[in-house]
């Protein structure tokens, strides 16, 4: 198959639980099928890989249509975190693992990951906020640099 | 669909290489798969991973995927991409003449 995709640089710019796990799910289903990939956390996307906030990832459930939940609900102190909850139950049946498992599984799988430096920078955060498995603090020139050949997607 | 001769017989594989039938393959062929994708040898640990997924598709009826393999083998993710470089749960369903495991994660 001479134009199967050899490598995957994904960027996770959200930080919803609905807004990572698209990235990660791409990410380790590249590294399944034998492609080199990348993963490249800004803006809300550090949250992922942010030790103190990877265990607390929500779902987003103000101004979210796809969640077919009245916004006067979504808006009640607790409703995040009820459905959030209510999500990760799911995905625990279905044996997808929680974010920062999943994340350490991708890392071990072999897939390099990177923080966005100018993310970095705007909210006053540094290498030792991160977990162990990311790679390095890279800016947008650098991450262009390590897709190159590839193809990139965007979440 | 091609057939081909590995280990003195003839077999059927499908466009990516996976046994049509899994009841065609024989042990002593899985050495020549792996060689076909750049594993030169097969260790001890290559064929535990083997064994149990062959073990898997006869009991499940499906080979599982890279989280379920490491799971139920004992054998670290880390580990699995280390002995099947190019996707374990892929690699070794096809070096365990089994077809190919189907799933997202």
């Amino acid at each position: 198959m001479s134009d199967a995709i050899e490598k995957v640089s994904i960027i996770v710019s959200k930080g919803s639980l609905e807004g990572v796990y698209p990235g990660l799910i791409m990410a380790n289903g590249a590294r399944a099928e034998g492609m080199e990939a990348n993963l490249f956390f800004t803006f809300f996307g550090l949250d992922a890989i942010h030790r103190g906030r990877h265990e607390h990832i929500k779902v987003a459930t103000v101004g979210n249509p796809g969640l077919h939940f009245a916004t006067m609900l979504g808006g009640l102190p607790g409703m995040s975190a009820v459905m959030t909850h209510f999500m990760d139950r799911k995905m625990a049946q279905l044996d997808i693992p929680p974010i920062p498992e999943f994340i350490e599984m991708i890392a071990d799988s072999g897939a390099g990951l990177y923080a966005c430096k100018a993310s970095v920078d705007l909210f006053g955060l540094d290498r030792d906020d991160f977990i162990p498995q990311v790679k390095d603090v890279i800016t947008v020139g650098e991450f262009y640099g390590l897709a190159a050949g590839g193809q990139i997607i965007f979440t | 669909m091609t057939t081909t001769t590995l280990a003195g017989a003839e077999v059927a594989l499908d466009d990516e290489g996976f046994f049509c039938d899994p009841h065609q393959w024989s042990e002593a062929m899985a050495a020549e798969i792996a060689a076909g994708e750049g594993i030169t040898s097969l260790t001890e640990r290559h064929w535990q991973v083997i064994t149990f997924m062959r073990h898997e598709y006869e009991e499940k009826g499906a080979a599982p995927n890279v989280r379920a393999l490491s799971k139920a083998s004992g054998v670290p993710i880390k580990e699995l991409y280390q002995l099947f470089p190019k996707g374990p749960a892929k690699l070794a369903a096809k070096i365990a003449g089994v077809p190919k495991p189907h799933g997202c994660i």
